[in-house]
């Protein structure tokens, strides 16, 4: 018994173990760069979290992670692997957008439930059609969710381009939303976008955990994703299940869209987002897919993104590329994580197989 | 070589996987040119055993000598190149691959000329190979259409194949696991005649088997395993089938349960009226399969595994699903009439079905009826989750699901005794206890209830079976599928048999377990 | 006209080609049963590293060779990750395409103190022709390779039924290494005709996503080469139509949306994952390892 109160703390120190592994090869690299690797590391440090304005920047970053990170971790309990977060907060915020151009006379605090709503059914509708082609037409949606990435990429591009343009500049960007749509930014990291959208992302993450914790559909779909057939028997409906998993996942990516054009930008941008949706990934792996720990684990990654900025202006061949690699390290080393504990026991005992 | 009479010895082989011995101190001497079976309950550790001879393990102690000659494999590659075979219980064949190209994998006959190339890249003669091939199954007498693929193969030929496979290969010992399990009678016959064939030819063949009488008609010698050691060792004539039961149990066993006095029929709990299921362009995995039962009545449906039961199961638990409104992967679309507890049900879906007093214990309990990663309360949960006494407006009440499963804990005896165990933790009896506890906690009113007692040791067994009397004495309908004659013979108060998707008959209580078997096997 | 559809030919193969390269690596590795989603950083690895040493060797074969043993290197770092360590070959195939991503800004700040691209390469030093006869030799040689020869047998039965293969005394470890390093080359070698046969320089995202059509065509041809090869051709086709389209003004519909035409691939992906139009079944051991 006492092993059971001891395994949720095992099971979050271990990713974390194997992070922080991650980090000091990525970070140990820069040593073929002629740079001292710890150097680095405190440049990072410093860069992400030296100033109001820095730490402030890091927040930025990292609340479209936790919603990424949410939008990963919610399919992966119905047992499915949701890659398609990059398209679905692309929709999302191309949604954001359209509401903010085409009907700019919404008042204040209509206009953030309109762009809310927005952001969030855009995303479900493209997390959404991964789940049905999954549910309903056995495609796997790891191929479907890189397809619709893909389409979703092209078509903001021919709206954002072709439909709503910029009208005061030359750059690949939509027009400006209107200004009753934009969010205040909090005086306390000087001017860093920080804003509603990050309480709005720990709240969404406080939700997910609730609903998986204490609610009846909650049990419904993490026993889908434990094992479908069981749920299959037990008379839940796992096709829905799968579906729901996977438009909620995209709603939460979503909402991406509000952090980026209510909150920073006031408009679409192309190619505003460095993958968040693709860091969602190791956010939420490294957090086990826990919704809370999630917010912990984008903390982390949001710290990298930022502290790496720095990267160009205080070392000499350094660039902020290494956010890229460093990522990686850490996805490989959590991913590889479990095999250290097949390592150990492959000599003890194999796995023993259950017929019956 | 030496002149042993001996093709395979173990010498006191232990092994052991972290603090479980799975094999202590066995010992056995197979003879040459016999047939061996090496017999136990389920978890006695046979497979292991096998898997050292075989080379997949290799022993902690103990010593392995094939001909005399002292051995020690470091993988099956080596056990394959000393002349021995296994057929594993779940055949090594890859469906969609030829049965020729199952056959030569590893042992490809090249085409000449190219041995400049190394050996990966050198191109496969299966002219070659079909010639050494159709030698073989003329001498053997073993009918296999080589360039068909696996998949469209029966399972009775897929054995053949494996046997040939081995055959090719040139193996002296034939090992077999559980090579019966899948077979009708009638197709056990013809394999028990080619068996005997081999032996004449010279071959070792050891079988690995819990069925007592096969081991009494087939074989020469025997070893009983019971948890991991020998317990016997010795030739088969002049043993009886309560005996080798008690070897292997360890103890008095009754294999027929009590019976209680049937309860008065009530109503009809269950009808099937010409059900078909079939995809297009297949033989039906159903077939016009008609049955009507009542309330407090067993009803057994006995067969060999894969004529049909997981198909009905599957379209008893939702029907939905296959009657016209299934869409996707699934193209297996269902036909006829079904009716439960007086409602006409194509249309339900399972959640629907259970609402209405249905439950289900399905045949495989790892895959099907448990969550093994998580506690014997989210365990206990599943399917109950929508009942109101654990749902409250949507939000789950925690309290009352542990009180409910800390009764039923107590009540079924399931071991450990504390809610927060994980479910694969538990034994395959509590297990299964556990989805039974789950399933009558609802008092359904059909009870369908698939291999209850399968891979269960013998004290769960009588404890299973007790409680789906008692369910059947207040009045419960049970529909049990059992792969198990003795299972169903026990129970059931009517028996239909069910072979190549259809009902081939029905008997009542107390029928010749001889006429049913030939009904399994599709005789009349 | 004539000369309209030749040029459109050309075109098609030229751009097909890191493309068959990239899917026939795919299928190798798939076949074997390791899903391969890092084709994309393969190839990009690939295109970094054949545009540096041909730079420095002025060879383009030793280029392409080198943007091949390039993605060697990283798919034997995704072997350590996915074949002993036993990672999800999801998750470790999209940190791989991370890494890929992060790599060459790198190096090259290292080698030539700018990020993200390389110098150009003359002329003299790019390949005119000679990729794209090997792209279409491939697929027959790799169609060769699995139906006649042992190795090639070993493989698919390493994908479809890997414990056959280890209880006829094949090692399917070891099968799944060469399979997956073999991907490796071929992605890297994909990799590297972008950037020293269709262009003269590896420039940032230069792949923009050819490693996932790539794997579109492998699904979309049912991880079999002849047909792989042909919804190669296809997504080449559409990139040479698109290229070609960009910009032109067509009556009633003014300008054509050149994003239309760079979806499709993907498009015709998702209709056929859905089933609507065949389907295509997967190595039955994909995925686990």
């Amino acid at each position: 018994m006492s092993s059971n109160l001891k395994q949720p703390l095992v099971a979050a120190l271990r990713p974390a173990l194997a992070a922080l592994i991650g980090l000091s090869l990525g970070v140990a690299l820069t040593a073929f760069a002629g740079e001292n690797p710890w150097q680095v590391f405190m440049v990072i440090l410093r860069g992400a979290l030296g100033t109001p304005y820095d730490a402030g920047m890091t927040l930025f970053y990292a609340t479209p992670l936790i919603l990424t990170g949410l939008a990963v971790a919610l399919p992966y309990r119905a047992g499915l692997f949701n890659i398609g977060a990059e398209g679905q907060l692309l929709m999302g915020a191309l949604a954001v957008a359209v509401v903010g151009v085409l009907l700019p006379t919404v008042s204040a605090p209509m206009s953030l439930l309109v762009s809310v709503l927005a952001a969030f059914a855009a995303g479900a509708l493209w997390g959404g059609i991964a789940g049905w082609l999954r549910a309903y037409r056995g495609s796997h949606e790891v191929i479907t969710t890189i397809m619709l990435n893909f389409i979703a990429a092209g078509l903001t591009s021919w709206v954002v381009l072709a439909l709503i343009p910029s009208q005061d500049s030359q750059n690949p960007e939509s027009a400006r939303i209107s200004a009753n749509y934009m969010l205040e930014h909090f005086s306390a990291f000087s001017s860093a976008p920080v804003t509603w959208a990050l309480p709005l992302a720990v709240v969404t993450a406080l939700l997910v955990w609730l609903f998986l914790r204490f609610t009846v559909r909650g049990y419904e779909l993490k026993a889908t994703g434990l094992s479908i057939d069981a749920a299959r028997f037990a008379g839940i409906n796992v096709r829905f299940m799968q579906m729901l998993a996977m438009a909620l996942g995209g709603g939460i990516a979503g909402l991406v869209g509000i952090a980026e054009v209510c909150g920073n930008s006031s408009r679409f941008r192309l190619g505003f987002s460095p993958d968040y949706g693709f860091i969602g990934i190791p956010v939420a792996l490294m957090a086990r897919a826990h919704p809370l720990g999630a917010v912990a684990s984008a903390l982390l990654f949001a710290v990298l993104q930022k502290g790496t900025a720095e990267l160009d202006l205080e070392t000499t061949y350094v660039t902020r590329d290494l956010a890229a690699i460093i990522q990686a390290m850490v996805v490989l080393a959590v991913a590889a994580e479990g095999g250290f504990t097949w390592l150990k026991w492959r000599r003890a005992k194999p796995e023993v197989k259950n017929h019956a | 070589m030496s002149n042993t009479p001996y093709a395979v010895e173990m010498r006191g082989v232990t092994k052991a996987f972290g603090s479980l011995v799975a094999n202590e101190s066995v010992s056995f001497s197979v003879r040459t040119g016999t047939i061996f079976a090496l017999v136990g309950e389920n978890g006695a550790g046979k497979s292991t055993c096998m898997n050292l001879l075989y080379g997949l393990f290799q022993p902690d102690s103990g010593t392995i000598h094939i001909r005399g000659e002292q051995r020690a494999w470091r993988s099956p590659r080596e056990a394959i190149r000393a002349g021995l075979g296994m057929v594993h219980q779940h055949f090594m064949l890859a469906g969609p691959h030829s049965g020729l190209d199952n056959i030569i994998l590893g042992d490809e006959p090249e085409h000449k000329g190219w041995s400049f190339l190394p050996r990966w890249a050198r191109p496969i003669s299966r002219k070659r190979a079909i010639k050494d091939l159709d030698d073989l199954i003329t001498k053997h007498q073993i009918a296999v259409n080589l360039d068909q693929s696996v998949d469209v193969m029966p399972v009775g030929v897929q054995q053949r194949l494996e046997i040939l496979k081995l055959l090719y290969r040139n193996a002296g010992i034939l090992i077999l696991d559980e090579p019966t399990a899948v077979l009708t009678p009638h197709e056990n016959e013809a394999f028990f005649a080619s068996l005997h064939h081999l032996k004449e030819q010279g071959k070792t063949i050891i079988i690995i088997t819990h069925k007592l009488r096969e081991v009494l008609s087939h074989a020469d010698d025997l070893a009983v395993l019971r948890a991991g050691r020998v317990v016997a060792t010795r030739p088969t004539a002049g043993l009886t089938e309560q005996e080798l039961a008690e070897l292997m149990v360890g103890r008095a066993v009754q294999l027929i349960a009590e019976v209680p006095p049937a309860p008065a029929l009530g109503p009809v709990a269950l009808s099937c009226q010409n059900l078909s299921l079939s995809s297009r362009g297949s033989k039906p995995r159903l077939n016009n399969i008609s049955f009507t039962m009542r309330a407090g009545e067993i009803v057994g449906i006995a067969g060999v595994e894969g004529n049909g039961q997981s198909e009905l199961l599957e379209l008893l638990a939702d029907p939905r699903f296959y009657f016209g409104h299934g869409e996707g992967r699934h193209r297996l679309t269902a036909s006829g009439n079904l009716s439960v507890l007086g409602h006409d049900v194509r249309s339900w879906s399972a959640a629907r079905l259970r609402d209405q007093g249905v439950s289900m214990v399905p045949e495989d309990r790892h895959r099907q009826g448990l969550l093994l990663d998580q506690d014997l309360t989210q365990n206990f949960l599943l399917g109950l989750a929508q009942e109101p006494q654990f749902n409250h407006f949507g939000w789950i009440r925690a309290k009352a699901a542990t009180r409910a499963v800390t009764e039923a804990i107590t009540e079924f005896d399931i071991r450990p005794k504390t809610p927060s165990a994980l479910a694969k933790g538990l034994s395959g009896g509590n297990q299964q206890k556990l989805v039974i506890a789950r399933e009558l906690a609802r008092q359904p009113k059909l009870l369908i209830c698939a291999q209850p007692t399968r891979g269960v040791d013998v004290g769960a067994i009588e404890f299973i079976h007790q409680r789906l009397l008692e369910a059947r004495s207040r009045g419960m309908a049970v529909l049990l599928i059992s792969s198990s004659l003795e299972e169903v013979l026990a129970l059931s108060d009517r028996i239909l048999v069910m072979y190549e998707g259809h009902f081939i008959g029905e008997c009542e209580r107390g029928v010749d377990e001889a006429h049913l078997g030939r009904l399994m096997g599709g005789g009349s | 006209m004539l000369e309209y559809l030749l040029d459109l030919a050309a075109a098609t193969l030229r751009l097909s080609t890191p493309l068959i390269f990239a899917a026939m690596g795919g299928l190798i590795s798939e076949r074997s049963g390791v899903i391969n989603i890092a084709l994309e950083g393969k190839m990009v690895v690939g295109a970094f590293a054949a545009a540096v040493i041909t730079l420095s060797t002025g060879s383009p074969w030793v280029g392409l060779i080198g943007g091949g043993l390039a993605g060697v290197l990283l798919a034997a770092l995704y072997g350590v990750a996915v074949l002993p360590l036993k990672a999800n070959q999801i998750v470790a195939g999209t940190g791989i395409n991370m890494l890929a991503f992060g790599i060459p800004p790198f190096v090259a700040k290292i080698l030539y103190d700018v990020t993200g691209s390389t110098p150009a390469i003359s002329l003299a030093e790019r390949f005119s022709v000679a990729p794209m006869f090997l792209a279409v030799l491939l697929p027959l040689v790799i169609w060769s390779f699995l139906s006649h020869t042992r190795g090639g047998l070993w493989l698919q039965f390493a994908g479809e039924h890997p414990a056959a293969l280890a209880a006829a005394g094949v090692t399917v470890r070891r099968i799944r290494w060469a399979s997956v390093l073999t991907a490796g080359f071929l992605a890297g070698v994909g990799g590297a005709t972008l950037s020293i046969f269709l262009s003269s320089a590896y420039s940032r995202n230069m792949t923009s996503g050819r490693g996932f059509i790539a794997l579109a065509a492998l699904i979309l041809g049912k991880w079999r080469p002849v047909p792989v090869l042909f919804a190669c051709l296809f997504f080449g086709l559409a990139d040479a139509v698109q290229m070609r389209l960009q910009g032109i003004q067509m009556d009633g519909f003014g300008k054509v949306p050149v994003q239309f035409i760079q979806i499709l691939p993907y498009m015709i992906t998702i209709v056929v994952l859905a089933g609507f139009v065949g389907r295509s079944r997967a190595p039955r051991a994909l995925g686990n390892s």
